[in-house]
């Protein structure tokens, strides 16, 4: 130790020292520059490739490119559903320096009821990746993109973007028919080629919007794009230009189911309309209908459970969901099937005493004339609807060879090529009701089918169809609601359609058909009064339909009860008789009156399709209607 | 006690023989001018380097390379300063310069401006923005080189003590400001003059122990966000948006750059401010995405060249005190350096260092300039005092 040596300095073994740790310092120095440069070579040389991929995908944002939904069109080209551009307030979180203010200000802007500011501040924290736009508010008006474009240099993150919406012109009248679109949802989006969906929010939910989804939607484009750290899109590096929804073309005339759609104004029912030689459906209508725009930007709570809530189901599409007894107007077709199967022929008569019993069974099947018709053929039957001549023809055909022969128009099937979301409705059998009630079937019940009634359930497409078909003398045609498909017309003859009808006469067809325009215009004809002043040869048939039951939770008051008690008004019908270039069926809910109501409506339509020129005036109807009230009996 | 009676040596003055008037040998214009040509242009070369990348770290801003430049001139004016003084008058003025700086930094503790989070600036309105830390940078390995000069060396346990506590005082005040970049810059500054002096090697390994002792402590005494960025540099990815960005960025640059690098204002991270920072901490990794391995390596060796010709001059000086400085000085420059890439590169946790004359800012430029004039004064006047 060199304790002792206090203070006394020695320059040279100082500087040996210093010398020593100055090259250890060196040595240190070299060798940590060393790691340094290693690490980089690490990096830059044995990671590149890595580092590299991952600059790129910093830099380069594939942007999607959805297509536009292609429009639809009616028969004649009016616009039935359109793209309408649509702007939202949109927000990036991340672009925003003060979102309280920012968001106190927007509200302040756009005049905004308070409450609106909770909401918007929800909204601005929904996101799911950084620098992703949150809705804010969809569908501004001019006013508030004004007031939003002038004031936003103190609004730094918040954007209005332009979307194209779907936008249905007349949709309350259309819905039904159309269908609409709505938000893919999660169920949806899990089944969906993300691909083909890239930025697309939208998928059609029912109706034409639904089944032609595959043309309409296209196929999604996408675009190369460099951006900058904050999500700024600096230039474009290249695009595959999005494919367009194909445009339809529907049968559809939007003439007629604006008529149809107004003749059942305040009714509750469906009115559907046929071309019988090409299937096209010219109108198909269930009343009431509803706002389908308000599906496309989203409904509130409140106005959703009010369409569910109220009493008339606006959303239930009566035409092809509706379960209907068809009443007196399946007569003309079980009139086929008797002679098809050769249990009656056009001439063989009945004598009507105005009921109907079984072998062995006391019980009476009355005719709705308690006096009967007396001597009744197969033509009077339909004109004046004699019960009693369909419940002698039931029981010698029994349920077996009526469920065939009522299967082979499409009753209890679904009929349509293009239609989504039909219903079968129900043609009864004896395996049915095995199935059903485990129970064998009674001749009595027969005698109802025979006469529209019981177990039997159409929809009014399957009316409509099998009117069509029997002005096609047994020819099928599938209704059907596309035509084109861009400027493609669509196959006329459609897969799947079921066999031709046969009957062992065919001059048997001309018998049926004029039984059927006794109905209109023979002397007992049942809608005679609608009859009156026909400019061409017209085929009906009316019928009435019972109101069984109400379901247990449904509550009313004595007024709606009575009326809703009431029984349903059905019409079939086709014109011209020589050459058929319209079927419609009618079905009027709880109209009561017998046979009137929808054979007035039926004829409008005719009229309207076949007389061009007249536009027919529904208020004179509705009062011709009302004066017929209860007038005319019959079924 | 003993503190005090090893202070009041430190102050007595330097025993500088007075200058040899009438000496015949010519000296040359940078005799005459006190500076060192090899350093100083090297210098020139890695500032002019600095400028192109700046330029491009900067978002091609002119004004920001203009402002640099600026800069670096006063940093030039403080440097040329600098080395006119003898070695004699920076020892007298070492102790004066420390207090002064332990009391600018007691100011900022309590009268402080807050900038970016720490309170680091001490503002006279109008006057002067100033950072009493970056002082004293220079004023503790000073006071210490001083303090062990008057010692027999190598230093004894005592002086050791004295000049832990020399050390402790201003670092912990740093510290407390947040700045930890700084407090270690001068840490290591003040423990290079301890270790050149010839500490020994038992003392070295005891502190290493003890330092990696209380490395738990100091844990617990870490900020929030310093411990973030720790944590963050063990895992980048477990806060990629967050305060994993800028390493995630930082070392996507410098890969993406590979060899040859993407060329000057080519760089995507950079030019598309996926880069934080690519200006200021960040700036080498703009030089190796845009310049690629060769250009980094290429700035890597002309700091090592640098600190070379540094330490020459150190090995050089004439006595202990400008030894103990001028090694010091240059070894900081060093840590500078490697404690900038290394973060940047992701070897080191995040410590605000800048990449000494390249990163953009004013005050570490004349801190690191101020270092060079006093490095170049021990050196130009050594030939004062004949051997």
């Amino acid at each position: 130790m060199r304790k002792n040596r206090d203070n006394l300095k020695s320059p040279e073994h100082e500087l040996r020292i210093f010398r020593v740790r100055a090259l250890l310092a060196v040595v240190l120095v070299f060798a940590l520059t060393g790691l340094l440069m290693g690490r980089l070579a690490y990096l830059q040389v044995v990671q590149h490739d890595v580092y590299s991929t991952r600059s790129e995908k910093n830099r380069v944002r594939v942007e999607p490119l959805p297509p536009t939904r292609g429009l639809i069109y009616d028969r004649n080209g009016a616009l039935l559903a359109e793209n309408r551009p649509t702007y939202n307030l949109t927000l990036v979180r991340e672009r925003v320096e003060d979102l309280d203010a920012t968001l106190a200000l927007l509200v302040d802007l756009l005049e905004l009821p308070d409450e609106e500011a909770a909401a918007f501040r929800v909204r601005s924290r929904q996101r799911q990746r950084p620098f992703q736009p949150a809705l804010l508010m969809s569908d501004l008006d001019e006013d508030q993109i004004a007031r939003v474009s002038v004031n936003r240099h103190l609004l730094p993150g918040v954007e209005v973007e332009a979307q194209l919406l779907r936008y249905y012109p007349d949709a309350e009248v259309m819905t039904h028919a159309l269908g609409y679109v709505g938000r893919i949802n999660a169920e949806e989006m899990a089944t969906l080629d993300t691909g083909r969906y890239a930025g697309t929010h939208f998928i059609g939910k029912t109706g034409v919007e639904r089944f032609y989804e595959e043309e309409l939607h296209g196929q999604a484009g996408l675009r190369k794009v460099e951006t900058n750290a904050r999500g700024r899109v600096l230039r474009e590096l290249g695009r595959t230009d999005p494919v367009p929804g194909q445009h339809l073309t529907l049968t559809l005339d939007k003439q007629m189911q604006k008529l149809a759609y107004e003749l059942m104004d305040g009714r509750r029912g469906s009115i559907v309309a046929i071309q019988p030689q090409t299937g096209e459906i010219l109108a198909m209508v269930s009343a009431p209908g509803f706002d389908s725009n308000q599906f496309v930007t989203g409904i509130d709570v409140a106005s959703y459970r009010g369409l569910q809530e109220d009493l008339d189901l606006p959303l239930y599409n009566r035409a092809i969901r509706g379960h209907y007894p068809p009443g007196s107007t399946i007569k003309p077709f079980l009139a086929l099937a008797g002679l098809a199967e050769g249990v009656i022929t056009p001439d063989r008569t009945i004598n009507d005493p105005g009921f109907y019993q079984l072998p062995n069974d006391s019980r009476r099947y009355r005719n709705w004339l308690r006096w009967g018709h007396g001597r009744v053929d197969m033509e009077r039957s339909i004109a004046v609807s004699n019960n009693t001549y369909y419940y002698s023809l039931a029981h010698d055909l029994g349920i077996d060879r009526i469920h065939d022969n009522m299967s082979a128009f499409g009753f209890g099937q679904r009929v349509g090529h293009d239609v989504f979301g039909e219903s079968t409705a129900l043609m009864p059998s004896r395996d049915w009701k095995r199935g059903r009630f485990n129970q064998p079937w009674y001749p009595g019940e027969t005698l109802s089918v025979g006469i529209g009634q019981g177990y039997w359930q159409v929809t009014p497409l399957q009316l409509a169809t099998a009117t069509a078909v029997l002005a096609n003398r047994g020819e099928w045609v599938k209704p059907r609601l596309a035509s084109h498909i861009g400027d493609a017309p669509l196959p006329e003859r459609v897969p799947e359609t079921p066999p031709d009808i046969m009957i062992p006469n065919d001059t048997w067809w001309d018998r049926i058909f004029s039984g059927m325009e006794k109905v209109m215009t023979g002397s007992e004809g049942t809608a005679r009064r609608t009859g009156v002043g026909l400019e061409y040869r017209m085929g009906g048939k009316s019928g009435t339909a019972q109101v069984f039951s109400l379901g247990q939770d449904q509550k009313y008051n004595a007024e709606e009860l009575a009326e809703r008690l009431r029984d349903h008004a059905l019409f079939m019908a086709f014109a011209p008789l020589e050459d058929p270039q319209i079927a419609v069926s009618v079905i009027v809910e709880n109209a009561g009156g017998g046979s009137t109501h929808a054979a007035h409506l039926a004829r409008a339509m005719t009229d309207t399709w076949l007389l061009r020129d007249r536009e027919p005036d529904v208020e004179e109807l509705r009062e011709a209607m009302e004066d017929d009230d209860g007038r005319v009996a019959g079924n | 006690m003993g503190l005090m009676i090893d202070l009041s040596r430190a102050l007595r003055p330097y025993p500088v023989r007075a200058p040899a008037s009438g000496i015949s040998r010519r000296r040359s214009l940078w005799e005459r001018l006190h500076l060192d040509p090899w350093l100083l242009g090297m210098l020139l070369v890695l500032m002019a380097a600095g400028l192109v990348v700046l330029y491009s770290a900067s978002g091609q801003r002119l004004e920001a390379v203009i402002a640099q430049g600026i800069r670096f001139g006063v940093a030039f004016a403080v440097m040329f300063f600098l080395a006119q003084l003898t070695p004699a008058t920076l020892l007298r003025w070492a102790l004066p310069v420390y207090v002064l700086g332990v009391l600018l930094l007691v100011a900022v503790e309590l009268v402080g401006d807050v900038g970016m989070g720490a309170q680091r600036w001490l503002v006279i309105p109008g006057v002067i923005r100033f950072q009493p830390s970056e002082l004293m940078k220079l004023a503790v390995p000073l006071m210490v080189a001083a303090y062990l000069s008057r010692q027999e060396l190598p230093p004894r346990l005592r002086d050791i003590a004295v000049c832990l506590v020399l050390i402790a005082v201003p670092v912990v005040l740093i510290a407390k400001q947040p700045d930890l970049g700084t407090s270690l810059l001068v840490t290591s500054a003040a423990v290079f003059v301890v270790l050149l002096a010839g500490l020994s090697w038992r003392f070295i390994t005891a502190l290493a122990v003890i330092a990696a002792a209380a490395l738990p402590l100091l844990w617990a005494n870490l900020h929030n966000y310093q411990r973030q960025r720790v944590l963050t540099f063990l895992d980048p990815n477990s806060d990629p948006l967050g305060s994993g960005w800028n390493i995630i960025q930082s070392t996507t640059a410098i890969g993406s750059g590979g060899v040859f690098g993407k060329g000057w204002l080519q760089g995507t991270q950079s030019q598309l401010e996926f880069l934080p920072e690519r200006h200021t901490d960040f700036i080498v990794a703009v030089l190796g995405e845009e310049f690629g391995l060769v250009g980094i390596i290429a700035i890597l060796l002309l700091y090592l060249l640098i600190i070379s010709r540094g330490l020459w001059l150190a090995v050089g000086a004439q006595d202990t005190f400008g030894r103990l400085v001028a090694g010091s000085i240059i070894l900081t420059f060093f840590i500078y350096v490697f404690v900038n890439v290394g973060m940047v590169s992701g070897i080191l946790p995040v410590v605000g260092v800048p990449l000494p004359l390249v990163s953009y800012g004013g005050t570490s430029s004349v801190t690191l300039m101020a270092g060079f004039g006093i490095l170049m004064a021990i050196h130009a006047h050594r030939r004062l005092l004949p051997r």
